[in-house]
């Protein structure tokens, strides 16, 4: 992933890549939208018949297209489950508005008395609707298909968020790594569908009134075939299917190292980090790329395959201090040290477990914890001056603070200031370096990858050794940023392949290794 | 042939057609005559259940029309719209075509009514055939819609205004050849108008109606000559002059023509029983001829006449009708 790399030769090195994700684009799009129309089209008839009900019909398509999109998609996940299915359906409700809308307004603007002539030579009501009303109302619902493919065309890049495939994978993925070759890789191509799409069909809506016959052929035969493309990715394939985060796709320390130092071959599907683990529990998904101590790993029952080629750096969890703080108050060092070595993987799983799944408060669960390892004492309440605490924005890092902010209260004469929820990495970092908090606990890979941005060579030679790449932060954070290390606490939370307990157990795969394996056997 | 009786019309509260009876024979031509909202259009409608009657009994041949399902009642009678309405998307065989395909008629019978038609309402078939609606002119278009009406030869034919839509120029054109296609001749016709021309012209009885009543119905010259009411007499007072002109046959003033001495002879012959506005359409139909004198004859007998005899006649014929 060089950054300088140009947009066309991305291109061209994904091209297999980008080429399945087109067809599956193409293939989500109109299986859909065929479905939509199968379904909107008839409803259009019906509602063009019983006038009282449009009103309730057209509403309710309307309402269906004021829901974001994203929502939508998070709707049909409880109810669909993730991958193509949800997916679909969302398109296809997406897509109902136009259809049905148009088909109505077609129907209902067919000129009377042209309608009063076929009644009156005795053509059934069916006749009439297939003969005459269809037909000229043909331009009108192409007009609303042709605003139903381009809309689809764009939500499905979405899709990718639950593992339904499509463009979107090179978008979301682009986004998440801040590389703009792999976003525009996505979205170029999914602005050219849209627009070969629209010009398509503007086409056969040209073939006026009196071709409505070959309009409707052609229509069908273009939605067909193009439905048929969603079919062709899954032709091959593996026996397991894996599901990664947008992120993770496009890592070194990611799939791209696991397609480097592995070689593993599996048909992946992108996944937003939302719905992996549960998609992973629901036999949706075999193997995920998951963090080592989520809590969602002991609510499904999954496991952490051992990376046995390392190729994921260690993530060890410690507080970083300013050194000017340390010397304004030293006996904060000796207080944030009483975690370490005391919480290693398995029990900050554990933590993340009760907090993420069974909805406790960190704080209860911060001082549970205290409590247990007999570190809870009734604060001070001194008065000897301030210290600020920072988090990140998820669960462990509450959790850690609220037992610093405890420990620190029992042990020294500071009062404590947290600004928890601090959005990522980068903003926690400067505000530390600004001097707008004094600590916050980070990890050993994120700081040796993304805040010093270590050249490769270096990270090659360090990075199978955790207690290597914590020298090499602490010293590296002191030079250059006056900023201590303290302490490791004891866990790694570092990126993992998990897979379900009893699948791991069935066919004896413990490492990443083994699951290669496993794979390409036969 | 269609025989109405005590027919009604309610919509929530309005009458639109209140308690009509009335009788067209096999052949007539009955013209349904009067301003809009009369309810002239929906008595039609409900001859071929386009609207059904609130009440009152309608019969074609003695057999209530409600014995047949309505798709095969109208299948049996030929139907022109106003607005023609034929179906843009078919060509002009294919809309000619749409009743002999309901009737499930064989391909070369459709093929040659449709040609036989083409070239009864002069759009001789290699030109007109493959054309589409919008590619014609109104009287084509018009002429296109009789031939639709007439393709599978029903007994019976309902025209609903159906020159409305034209110029008084096309219009007058068409009806001219109305007037003269043999297979409407034979037919039971009946046709709504607000034009009074019009239906004199084509009418053998009229129907006046007004507020969903049938105020008058009577052969033309009974409407004029002994109007019901005030009612009758006014709507026809604007051309009162004409339609008499064109109700007066040449036979009913034949003994009143006084002879004119042969100045020149002119081979032009008009039957007797040509109206009188027809014999002076005729002679002045040419300016160089219009002085002269034409020869009618009944019974193989001859009267040579000019304008003026032609004139004098009717003024005598008028002068001894009993309410003239």
């Amino acid at each position: 992933m060089d950054e300088q790399q140009s947009l066309w030769s991305f291109m061209m090195q994904q091209s297999g890549k980008l080429l399945e994700q087109t067809f599956q684009h193409i293939g989500l799009t109109f299986i859909s939208l065929f479905l939509s129309i199968l379904i909107g089209v008839p409803l259009g008839v019906w509602i063009s018949d019983k006038q009282k009900y449009s009103g309730l019909i057209l509403g309710f398509a309307g309402i269906l297209q004021t829901i974001p999109s994203i929502a939508l998609l998070g709707f049909m996940i409880p109810l669909l489950g993730i991958g193509e299915n949800p997916a679909i359906v969302a398109l296809m409700l997406y897509a109902f508005l136009p259809i049905i809308r148009n088909t109505y307004t077609g129907l209902t603007g067919v000129n009377s008395s042209v309608i009063d002539a076929a009644k009156g030579m005795g053509m059934s009501a069916s006749q009439i609707l297939l003969k005459v009303k269809l037909p000229l109302a043909m331009p009108v619902i192409l007009a609303g298909i042709r605003t139903a493919t381009v809309i689809n065309v764009g939500v499905a890049t979405l899709a990718a968020y639950i593992g339904a495939g499509g463009l979107g994978e090179f978008i979301f993925g682009g986004i998440a790594l801040n590389n703009t070759n792999m976003i525009l890789a996505g979205a170029i191509p999914a602005a050219l569908l849209a627009i070969l799409f629209d010009f398509l069909l503007s086409k056969v809506q040209k073939l006026n009134v009196k071709k409505a016959r070959t309009a409707t052929w052609a229509v069908s035969v273009l939605l067909i075939v193009f439905s048929s493309f969603y079919l062709l990715p899954q032709a091959y394939g593996s026996k397991m299917l894996a599901g990664f985060t947008p992120e993770f796709m496009g890592r070194s320390d990611g799939y791209l190292g696991l397609k480097d130092k592995y070689d593993l071959r599996v048909r992946t599907v992108v996944i937003s980090d939302a719905v992996m683990y549960k998609a992973a529990y629901e036999s949706k998904l075999d193997v995920i790329s998951g963090y080592s101590t989520d809590g969602r790993l002991k609510a499904y029952d999954l496991v952490v395959l051992q990376d046995d080629k390392t190729i994921f750096p260690p993530y060890y969890a410690a507080p970083i201090v300013r050194l000017e703080i340390l010397q304004k108050f030293p006996e904060i060092g000796p207080v944030l040290n009483l975690l370490s070595g005391i919480i290693n993987d398995s029990i900050m799983t554990e933590l993340n477990y009760r907090v993420d799944y069974l909805k406790q408060s960190p704080e209860k669960v911060a001082k549970d914890f205290l409590i247990d390892k007999k570190l809870y004492k009734e604060p001070r309440n001194g008065n000897k001056g301030v210290i600020r605490m920072g988090s990140k924005i998820f669960g462990e890092q509450y959790i850690l603070i609220q037992m610093y902010t405890m420990l620190m209260q029992a042990n020294t004469d500071l009062k404590v200031e947290t600004k928890t929820g601090l959005g990522g990495t980068k903003i926690c970092f400067d505000a530390l370096t600004n001097n707008q908090i004094d600590l916050y606990p980070e990890y050993t890979g994120t700081g040796l990858l993304v805040i010093l941005k270590t050249p490769a060579k270096i990270v090659e030679r360090i990075i199978s050794n955790k207690d290597s790449v914590f020298n090499y932060v602490q010293q590296e954070f002191s030079r250059r940023y006056q900023i201590k290390w303290l302490r490791p606490i004891g866990f790694n939370n570092a990126y993992a392949l998990m897979m379900r307990r009893k699948q791991a157990e069935d066919l004896k795969i413990q490492t990443i290794s083994q699951l290669k394996m496993y794979i390409d056997k036969d | 042939m269609i025989n109405l009786q005590k027919v009604s019309k309610f919509y929530s509260n309005t009458k639109a057609v209140d308690d009509i009876s009335f009788e067209v024979k096999e052949g007539e031509t009955l013209v349904l005559l009067g301003t809009s909202g009369c309810g002239k259009t929906t008595t039609l409608r409900m001859i071929n259940r386009l609207t059904e009657p609130t009440q009152g009994i309608i019969q074609l041949n003695q057999i209530n029309i409600l014995n047949q399902s309505p798709e095969e009642l109208r299948r049996g009678i030929g139907y022109v719209l106003q607005h023609h309405g034929l179906f843009p998307h078919y060509t002009v065989a294919e809309n000619i075509a749409i009743v002999p395909r309901l009737m499930k008629w064989n391909k070369p019978r459709i093929e040659k009514r449709t040609d036989e038609l083409l070239e009864k309402l002069h759009l001789s078939s290699a030109n007109y055939r493959s054309l589409y609606p919008d590619q014609l002119s109104g009287g084509q278009q018009q002429r296109v819609g009789l031939a639709r009406a007439l393709a599978a030869e029903p007994p019976i034919l309902l025209m609903d205004e159906p020159f409305g839509a034209l110029d008084t120029v096309t219009r007058r054109s068409i009806r001219k050849e109305f007037r003269e296609l043999d297979e409407l001749r034979r037919k039971t016709i009946v046709m709504v108008t607000h034009d009074v021309q019009e239906a004199f012209e084509l009418g053998d009885r009229i129907c006046l109606m007004d507020k969903g009543k049938i105020v008058q119905i009577g052969k033309p010259a009974d409407l004029l000559f002994s109007p019901a009411n005030d009612f009758v007499r006014s709507f026809m007072q604007q051309q009162r002059l004409q339609l008499e002109l064109q109700v007066i046959k040449l036979a009913d003033i034949w003994d009143m023509l006084m002879p004119v001495e042969l100045k020149v002879r002119i081979e032009k012959e008009i039957p007797a029983d040509s109206s009188v506005w027809a014999a002076l359409e005729l002679l002045s139909e040419d300016q160089h001829s219009s002085d002269y004198l034409y020869i009618t004859c009944k019974d193989n007998r001859q009267k040579q006449l000019d304008i003026s005899s032609l004139m004098a006649a009717f003024a005598h014929y008028k002068t001894n009708l009993p309410n003239g």
